[in-house]
């Protein structure tokens, strides 16, 4: 269990954007660009060259969430002391305001699969997953915060409901919560529950930040409608929905926009960081 | 009905393994295609990730080649660890080994060079000195010693690599003619840039790297490559700030 002096998340309640290196010079330029910005962890985790310049010079300009991808939090073997390691380098000398992993696994046997996987919502799963946040936490020295993941499918195994597995993680571990309404959204429509439903179960006091994001739409071998969290285009309108449905009952949040395959000119993501904004304007202070 | 990550991780690289049971969709029937949105993330970011990596074999060998070759390879070799910006270390090796590819012998050369500069890309900072820090007598140059840039790298050749590299990534560039080239690779700022090496510079540098004088070094390699050119070497490593320091070990008089 954290010691709560470390629960030191500065993330403005604003709009992010994830950062990606082509727009480097237009967050410069630009006068009022975004509130903060979002990295992956794993992409400044070299030696040295233009990505930690980069990312040096920004993080004297904006407010800096590391956003970790590939730490195998939900693993059944034991974490990569190495990365484990690396990431205390990192976030010991950037010092973001955020940091945070998601609730899946992604390395097996020493190979790493680039794609965050599912797990089943079981006490084994939670008593490894919780003994796996509270070494990451000794180990980085501050809370990271955990985040839901999309679903295209279920565990006939599982035996909690995600907000439920969620709030017991965070109760256990004293993790905060990412809570990314793009997923919730698509897991919604892939398992058939109401994302409202999905919200009105979860900890929302435990959310520390917000993430929206574009997905693709396929179909199952039954023709029924499968979403896939692809990070490829914009945020759907019921997705912008459900967000005011969240800030309604969470009040002001920071919510970042995450955009990763099929990146767009910074103006069109920084269109959506403005539509975040109207957002979050529209709730009473 | 548990999935272990074992039975999960089996089915996720082998696309003819069945769907593992205890999967489900909403109403509780067989997962079927959902899983495969898994597959299919795991082998599109792999694939996407080896183009990123290797565009002149991609362009060597088309797209498509490239597509069916990173099936292949990421099946075989999937990354070892979450940096996917080193990832390929093996594919070198792994296009040496391919029977199909034997016709073009060049292949695994031109891979080491693409992942020498992504290494040289990721690798630390450091300044180089002066352009001047050599413009001493010669009888003091031949006992300086040298340390070289994290971000220099040394890629050896029994084919033109640096024809073959430069000729499918700048246009207008000469087609290779038959021969052997080694490439240097420095880093100046941030972006690293191959440059031929001339012939006995990759000797001479092993042997600096090796703490022997500039002197010492030339001695060796002269003695393989006649035709070593000192000036020439040095002036490339110097304009890439490929030098970071220079000691001079002056004997005690
Ligand atoms: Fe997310």
């Amino acid at each position: 269990m954290l010691d709560s002096s470390l629960r030191s998340n500065r993330l403005p309640a604003a709009p992010g954007v994830g950062y990606k290196p082509q727009h480097f010079d237009q967050i410069l330029d630009h006068a009022h660009p975004v509130g903060w910005l979002e990295i992956h962890a794993e992409n400044y985790m070299g030696d040295g060259g233009r990505p930690l310049a980069q990312l040096r010079h920004l993080s004297e300009q904006f407010p800096i969430s590391v956003h970790g991808v590939g730490l195998s939090i939900g693993g059944e073997g034991p974490l990569d002391p190495d990365h484990l390691s690396r990431l205390k380098h990192l976030v010991g000398w950037l010092n973001p305001a955020s940091f945070s992993e998601h609730l899946a696994w992604s390395t097996h046997d020493s190979h790493f699969l680039n794609d965050l996987l599912p797990l089943p919502n079981t006490d084994e799963t939670l008593a490894r997953v919780c003994e796996h946040i509270d070494q990451v936490q000794e180990t980085v020295g501050r809370q990271m915060l955990l985040e839901n993941p999309s679903s295209y499918l279920a565990f006939e195994e599982s035996t909690w409901s995600e907000p439920d597995f969620l709030r017991e993680i965070a109760r256990r571990t004293g993790c905060g919560l990412l809570l990314d309404v793009n997923n919730v959204f698509v897991s919604a429509t892939n398992l058939e529950f109401s994302p409202q439903g999905y919200i009105d179960a979860y900890p929302l006091e435990n959310v520390h930040e917000i993430h929206l994001g574009g997905h693709d739409e396929d179909e199952d071998d039954h023709g029924r409608p499968l979403l896939i969290d692809s990070h490829g285009r914009e945020v759907v309108d019921p997705v912008w929905a459900l967000l005011d449905y969240v800030l309604d009952r969470s009040g002001p949040k920071p919510v970042l926009i995450e955009w990763d395959t099929d990146v767009p000119e910074w103006p069109i993501l920084r269109a959506e960081a403005e539509r975040a904004q109207a957002a979050l304007d529209r709730i009473p202070a | 009905m548990s999935v272990s990550q074992t039975t999960f991780h089996e089915a996720l690289l082998d696309p003819s393994a069945a769907v593992p049971d205890g999967l489900l969709d909403a109403e509780d029937r067989p997962a079927g295609r959902r899983f495969s949105v898994y597959r299919n993330n795991v082998a599109v970011s792999l694939t996407e990730a080896m183009h990123q990596a290797f565009p002149v074999i991609t362009r060597l060998l088309g797209p498509q080649n490239m597509d069916g070759l990173a099936g292949i390879f990421l099946r075989k070799h999937p990354p070892s660890s979450p940096l996917m910006m080193f990832y390929g270390e093996e594919f070198p090796a792994f296009l040496a080994g391919m029977e199909q590819l034997s016709h073009i012998g060049y292949l695994a050369d031109v891979a080491r060079l693409e992942l020498a500069l992504r290494r040289s890309y990721h690798a630390a900072d450091s300044q180089g000195v002066a352009p001047d820090a050599l413009a001493l007598p010669p009888e003091e140059i031949v006992l300086a010693k040298l340390e070289f840039a994290p971000s220099m790298r040394v890629v050896r050749s029994d084919w033109p690599l640096f024809s073959i590299w430069r000729f499918n990534s700048e246009e207008d560039a000469p087609k290779p003619a038959p021969g052997a080239e080694d490439v240097l690779i420095t880093r100046p700022d941030y972006d690293p840039a191959p440059h031929l090496m001339p012939k006995g510079g990759a000797d001479w540098i092993a042997h600096v790297q090796a703490g022997h004088t500039i002197g010492e070094a030339f001695e060796h390699t002269s003695a393989e490559f006649p035709e070593f050119d000192l000036g020439a070497t040095l002036a490339l490593l110097l304009q890439g700030g490929a030098i970071t320091s220079v000691t001079i070990e002056r004997l005690a008089t």
